[in-house]
């Protein structure tokens, strides 16, 4: 009852000094905005990244020659399909093209190789040679609709037209955003690509457990090989999304230190009225633990205040508004962005990470201050003042 | 190094509680030298009024430190996926061994914190503060501790190397292995499971004694038991109580429990381990606090609270462990 009296009191006061209360909320909640934001972003983007990459292959084979990327021999296939375990291997053909009209990358893709996320199309599937399907951002780029020409420059600097026939709808943005789709036959006369060659293969596997068993038996039938499984594809997307937030977390704390100094600061300089305020205190009965205590009440409403509607505004800022500024910064470098729409979702482990990243810092700063406040002598105070 | 949010949460809440702490034990050392509570000199009450802000400053540093414990586990747990080989935090622990060595570090910060708090709870009771210089003291082995605690860290997660393989808990908690892990997964099922029910039932028997009876031996044989408690509850948990949570014959990770796919349960299995040899710790320190003038009243009104609490967490152990071994779907009647 007596800690309840007292966190009463605590309220009443900092309600009683709204300016100063106010000004360090604010500072407080902008700083756990941040920080949360980092997050918040960090844990989504990983989680975008493992749902798109549950949709893809379990295991690409890739060639490789000097150390670089190669395009693979198609007779491959009949080398990896009679090791046991694999269902079934497709070689896919797929590369990159500089629209220098745009300034921006297309991935242009075979037709054969694209698995499931097909249904999300606007129109149809190009079913012939000059017929292509396109996704949003290109459309958005080149500002071309269904029906619409679409004019790339192929190997041998020909200008080719293609019709577009479907546009994927922005539900599949984080995987056809930059794509243009056709069938294997005319993209490979468009790169030049030999039938002989593809650019990698994509192997199924009945069993995924046996996944990298399947890698090394690949890599030693085939030395020149280099197997990427999905697990090591995930590994490194939460390696490099994890490094980013916690490059960004490491940079905020520069603001982090500041926002500690102006803690400190407001609460070392208290007013005549509030060491008045103490000072009666003391003089009717209180002793320096419960003025200790008010302190303690009072740091952790403001605390707590501040980390409610700072996760509160982050979680509207990442999942509701997508993430204006930090998003490019954390996705990575690209011209076509696509837009990022992350589930919602709520992780006490990361809201458990920000109070250690940001109360604590507080509560650090404020104990001495605190201390000071509740040893402050009655006697002294009612005469000064 | 790897640059996860929850290890730099990690390193800043360990770089805060050092501060505060050696801020607060070289001045708790320094009024405990001067410390004269018969005194009414200026000097003596400018003291006094310094042990308040060592005890604000230690205690924060504690209530960190303890939360550091929960989140350095947490984390382990969670970057597991970063580390070819690793399933869970063994892996993680793995990846470089000096882990290892902050699990203790971290847990006997934890329990010597704990003892701190109840003796600076107990002299802030008391007007003459009798505990003062001793509890100033007593904070040494605090900095060494949270020193080696702060240097670890960053060794450790400097050393994580993410393509280094590290092996999983099924390798290092194998009973076919060598070395510690090893030998308690390998301990025979049917007298262990004996050995640690025996000593359960006889550790709730020697509490409900002494909450009936008054007398000082039976507090120092709880608090000695409470240590013992620890060890056979440690020991028990990698041995059997491991298989009847995860319902599996072979698997005796000790941290696998703390994951969602058990719904979290080794947390309240730990807790209680620990908030049990707390308690029963804290009845050796009473007793002994006792003798002390000014003391008695309110160390031995603060007993029954204490061993109601060693109670409590007893029977919370006793139900988390019992209940998968009476009632789960795994029977390993075949294994006896």
């Amino acid at each position: 009852m007596r800690y309840l009296k007292i966190l009463e009191y605590a309220l009443a006061s900092l309600l009683r000094r709204p300016g100063k209360t106010c000004a360090i909320l604010v500072v407080y909640t902008l700083m756990i905005v941040v920080l949360a934001s980092v997050l918040f972003l960090t844990q989504a983007l990983k989680t975008e990244a493992t749902t798109m990459l549950a949709g893809g292959p379990q295991l690409v084979v890739q060639k490789t020659m000097a150390g670089r990327h190669e395009l693979i021999p198609v007779s491959a296939v009949e080398k990896l399909v009679e090791i046991p375990g694999v269902k079934a291997v497709k070689p896919r053909v797929w590369g990159y093209y500089y629209d220098a009209l745009t300034g921006t990358n297309y991935t242009l893709q075979g037709f054969d190789t694209l698995a499931n996320e097909l249904s999300l199309l606007n129109g149809r599937l190009p079913r012939e040679e000059g017929e292509c399907a396109i996704g949003a951002g290109v459309a958005r780029s080149r500002l071309i609709h269904l029906q619409d020409e679409l004019i790339l420059i192929d190997y041998d600097n020909i200008g080719r037209i293609f019709t577009v026939t479907g546009v994927f709808v922005s539900a599949a943005d984080l995987l056809t955003q930059d794509l243009v789709v056709m069938p294997e036959g005319p993209l490979r006369q468009f790169f030049g690509m030999p039938d002989s060659l593809a650019t990698d293969l994509a192997v199924e596997v009945y069993n995924p457990n046996e996944v990298d068993t399947i890698a090394n038996k690949i890599k030693r039938s085939l030395p020149d090989s280099r197997p990427i499984t999905q697990s090591e594809l995930l590994r490194t997307y939460h390696a490099v999304f994890d490094w980013r937030g916690g490059m960004m977390l490491a940079l905020f704390s520069s603001a982090l230190m500041a926002f500690c100094i102006l803690a400190w600061d407001k609460a070392t300089g208290l007013s005549a009225g509030e060491r008045r305020e103490i000072g009666i205190l003391k003089a009717v009965g209180w002793d320096t633990g419960d003025v200790l205590l008010l302190k303690l009440w009072e740091g952790l409403a403001l605390s707590l205040l501040a980390f409610l509607s700072g996760c509160l505004i982050a979680f509207i800022l990442v999942f509701w508004w997508g993430t204006p500024v930090l998003g490019g910064i954390l996705r990575g470098w690209s011209v076509l962005f696509p837009a990022l729409r992350p589930t919602p979702f709520i992780d006490f482990y990361q809201l458990g990470t920000l109070a250690f990243l940001t109360i604590i810092p507080y509560v650090a700063s404020t104990v001495i201050p605190a201390w000071r406040a509740a040893v402050t002598d009655p006697d002294e105070v009612m005469r000064a003042s | 190094m790897i640059l996860h949010p929850g290890v730099l949460a990690l390193l800043l809440g360990g770089l805060v509680s050092l501060l505060m702490l050696s801020a607060g034990a070289l001045l708790g050392i320094r009024i405990a030298r001067r410390w004269n509570p018969d005194g009414a000199e200026a000097d003596q009450l400018s003291l006094e009024r310094r042990a308040w802000l060592v005890a604000v400053l230690v205690r924060w540093a504690i209530v960190f430190e303890a939360l550091s414990l929960l989140l350095f586990i947490y984390t382990a747990e969670v970057i597991h996926p970063l580390f070819v080989g690793a399933m869970c935090a063994t892996g993680t622990l793995n990846a470089n061994p000096i882990g290892w060595h902050l699990i203790w570090i971290k847990l006997l910060l934890f329990l010597l914190g704990g003892l701190w708090m109840v003796l600076n709870h107990l002299d802030l009771q008391c007007p003459e503060a009798p505990l003062t210089r001793f509890k100033f003291i007593a904070l040494i082995p605090f900095l060494p501790l949270a020193i080696a605690d702060l240097t670890l860290m960053v060794i450790y997660f400097a050393g994580l190397e993410p393509e280094v393989i590290t092996s999983c808990c099924g390798a290092l908690f194998s009973s076919g292995g060598d070395g510690l892990a090893s030998e308690l997964a390998a301990l025979p099922l049917r007298p262990m499971m004996i050995v640690f029910y025996a000593g359960l039932a006889a550790y709730g028997c020697l509490v409900l004694l002494s909450l009936l009876s008054r007398r000082p031996w039976m507090h120092y044989l709880l608090a000695l038991a409470s240590g013992l408690f620890l060890v056979l509850g440690l020991t028990a948990i990698v041995s059997f109580i491991s298989l009847y949570i995860y319902e599996l014959p072979t698997h005796h990770c000790p941290f696998d429990m703390l994951q969602r796919s058990s719904n979290f349960v080794g947390y309240p299995i730990y807790l209680s381990l620990l908030g049990a040899t707390i308690c029963g710790l804290v009845q050796a320190m009473l007793e002994y606090l006792c003798r002390i003038p000014g003391l008695s009243v309110i160390t031995s009104r603060a007993q029954r609270p204490w061993l109601l609490m060693t109670l409590f967490f007893w029977m919370l152990f006793a139900l988390l462990t019992g209940w998968p071994v009476l009632f789960g779907p795994l029977a390993m009647t075949a294994y006896f």
